[in-house]
């Protein structure tokens, strides 16, 4: 086995036993960053040169201290960082022709806290430009390609992220979820991807998307390295007032707990298991919760408002406060100007200034922000019965390339299952759960009430121990 | 629930630009008249809802009034700050002027 293809915890361990280097595991995922993405085009940037330097200053620190690996949980560790995070001195573009050749001169406090706990950047990945939208298609500069087949979409925005996992070219990687961009492209590229709870992670220096739905996110090969990522991401920032001071748990330790899930109660909601819904898609959820079923949980078939009401409050939420945002690009202190806007992002921005201009405000904005405390609501009366949800990820196994053009909504509609919970706040994973017959990976979500990240880490665990559709890997 | 069709002018796709302060093609102008509609047309769903009782959701996770202590940090430094601007001058921002002489 090639180190790149390792988890998090195997790849600790190997060296703390000093069986390989750190250098050697950047190397091994290099050399695979460099057979495999000319075809799969996951990264804008690969950073080798910084990549191998971290790598060497974590060796020296394995060399010199035996407890090295417990100071730093992620000394040595690669990673592929989505491009809009800042990262000093790396060129961070939010896969937009404005930011081409911007390079910020900090870290987002995500990246500070990654590289603090030794973790290596290997590059940044590709994504939906400004991370609007949910194929890559919209990003100015390439489409990334799904590694179980080149001829369809990843998913995204978290494109890059998610296929840069699937295809082994890093140990892990990191998105970020405004609503689905985590979850969505993991389940089309049968990685597992986690979604904290809005404001469990800090959102400084996270390029500004949708401010009261972004949350930065692992995308990983098992729940167990999701875990581990998630706890050093998490935690109150001063730099981001929204982002919460309550105690982080610690989810790695609490993992191996439970190997029964006796008492747990989950919902199935069955608003989510849509008619229009691949039948494919539908039926390996079912068998999946047959899966907790056998460990002891209760299944109990819940309701919840219709999803398509959450994906018009999404759309007014997400529009106006991209046109809010994105009114800082105005080229005078960082990257290009106005002009430079693809056409999705300035679909987006008109559409949100619509909304939020005079006279239409009531009508679009005001309206959907009350239709989302009804979302609010529907969620903490459903939780007061069930302890989890359980749900298809995406209605469909990857689309082909091409399959957003002339479509505004194909993002809001490939997320339809999953912008209510984002607009709750709420933790939510993507676990691979099978395949469709042409090979495609299929993914079910686990929701849980707001900061209930340890209980999803724990379920999520257990279906790992029992199934192996998570440790599959296409061929490429 | 609204029944018609939502269709928007060219002049509200010119103004909404403006405020926006995006510059768009011939071309584009009568592609976001069409898709904007279209937009609209779904978000109109909206309509099917009873809010009366329901007040809106800014901030999810109930925080209200967030302070910090008014006290100085380190920041960027001149050169840091400027690093990415193509216009400077003097250790400034250069920017257009805004007042006609």
């Amino acid at each position: 086995m090639k180190l790149n293809e390792l988890t998090i915890s195997e790849v600790t361990k190997g060296l703390k036993e000093k069986k390989y280097s750190s250098r050697e595991l950047v190397a091994d995922c290099l050399s695979r960053i460099k057979l495999t993405d000319k075809k799969i085009k996951a990264f804008i940037t690969v950073s080798q040169d910084e990549a191998m330097k971290a790598a060497e200053r974590a060796d020296k620190l394995i060399e010199e201290d035996k407890n090295s690996i417990e100071k730093y949980p992620l000394l040595g560790v690669p990673m592929a960082v989505k491009d809009n995070f800042c990262t000093e001195g790396i060129k961070t573009t939010a896969s937009s022709n404005v930011l081409e050749n911007f390079i910020p001169p900090y870290d987002a406090t995500v990246i500070r806290r990654l590289k603090g706990s030794g973790a290596v950047i290997l590059g940044k990945t590709n994504m939906d430009a400004w991370a609007h939208g949910s194929s890559t298609e919209t990003s100015d500069f390439f489409t990334t390609k799904n590694p179980w087949d080149l001829t369809k979409l990843p998913g995204g925005s978290s494109g890059g992220s998610a296929a840069a996992v699937a295809a082994d070219q890093c140990v892990f990687a990191i998105g970020t979820e405004t609503a689905g961009s985590i979850k969505q492209p993991s389940s089309w590229c049968g990685v597992t991807g986690f979604k904290p709870t809005y404001g469990r992670v800090s959102r400084y220096g996270v390029i500004s998307m949708c401010s009261s739905t972004d949350s930065p996110g692992p995308i990983t090969k098992t729940v167990e390295d999701a875990a581990l990522v998630t706890r050093i991401m998490a935690g109150h920032d001063d730099l981001d007032a929204t982002s919460s001071d309550s105690e982080v748990p610690d989810y790695f330790d609490g993992l191996k707990e439970s190997g029964d899930l006796k008492g747990l109660k989950i919902g199935v909601p069955k608003e989510y298991f849509m008619k229009e819904m691949d039948f494919e898609v539908g039926d390996n959820v079912k068998e999946a919760i047959k899966v907790f079923e056998k460990r002891g949980a209760e299944i109990r078939e819940v309701s919840l408002i219709d999803p398509k009401y959450s994906v018009a409050v999404y759309t007014i939420v997400q529009r106006s406060e991209v046109s809010s945002n994105l009114a800082n690009d105005d080229g005078i202190r960082y990257g290009n100007d106005r002009r430079s806007f693809g056409e999705e992002a300035k679909r987006r921005i008109m559409l949100g200034t619509y909304t939020l201009s005079s006279g239409y405000y009531d009508q679009y904005y005001a309206k959907a922000q009350k239709v989302r405390s009804l979302i609010l609501k529907d969620f903490e009366k459903v939780f007061k019965s069930v302890d989890i949800l359980i749900a298809p990820t995406s209605p469909t196994p990857a689309l082909p390339v091409g399959a957003t053009k002339d479509q505004p909504m194909f993002g809001e509609m490939q997320d339809i299952l999953v912008e209510a919970s984002s607009l709750a706040g709420l933790p939510g994973v993507n676990l691979p759960c099978g395949f469709s017959k042409n090979d495609l990976p299929i993914g079910m979500q686990l929701i849980g009430p707001q900061f209930s990240e340890k209980l999803l880490f724990q379920v999520g665990y257990v279906y790992q121990q029992m199934t192996d559709w998570h440790s599959r890997k296409p061929v490429i | 629930m609204s029944k018609h069709k939502s269709s928007l002018s060219k002049e509200e796709v010119l103004h909404i630009a403006k405020l926006a302060n995006l510059f768009l093609s011939e071309n584009e102008i009568s592609k976001f008249q069409k898709w904007l509609s279209e937009t609209l047309d779904y978000i109109n769903i909206l309509d099917q809802i009873d809010t009366k009782e329901s007040s809106p959701t800014y901030q999810v996770t109930g925080l209200v009034n967030v302070f910090r202590k008014d006290e100085k940090k380190p920041s960027f430094t001149q050169d840091q700050a400027l690093s990415n601007t193509k216009n400077s001058h003097d250790g400034y921002f250069k920017v257009k002027a805004i007042f006609e002489e």
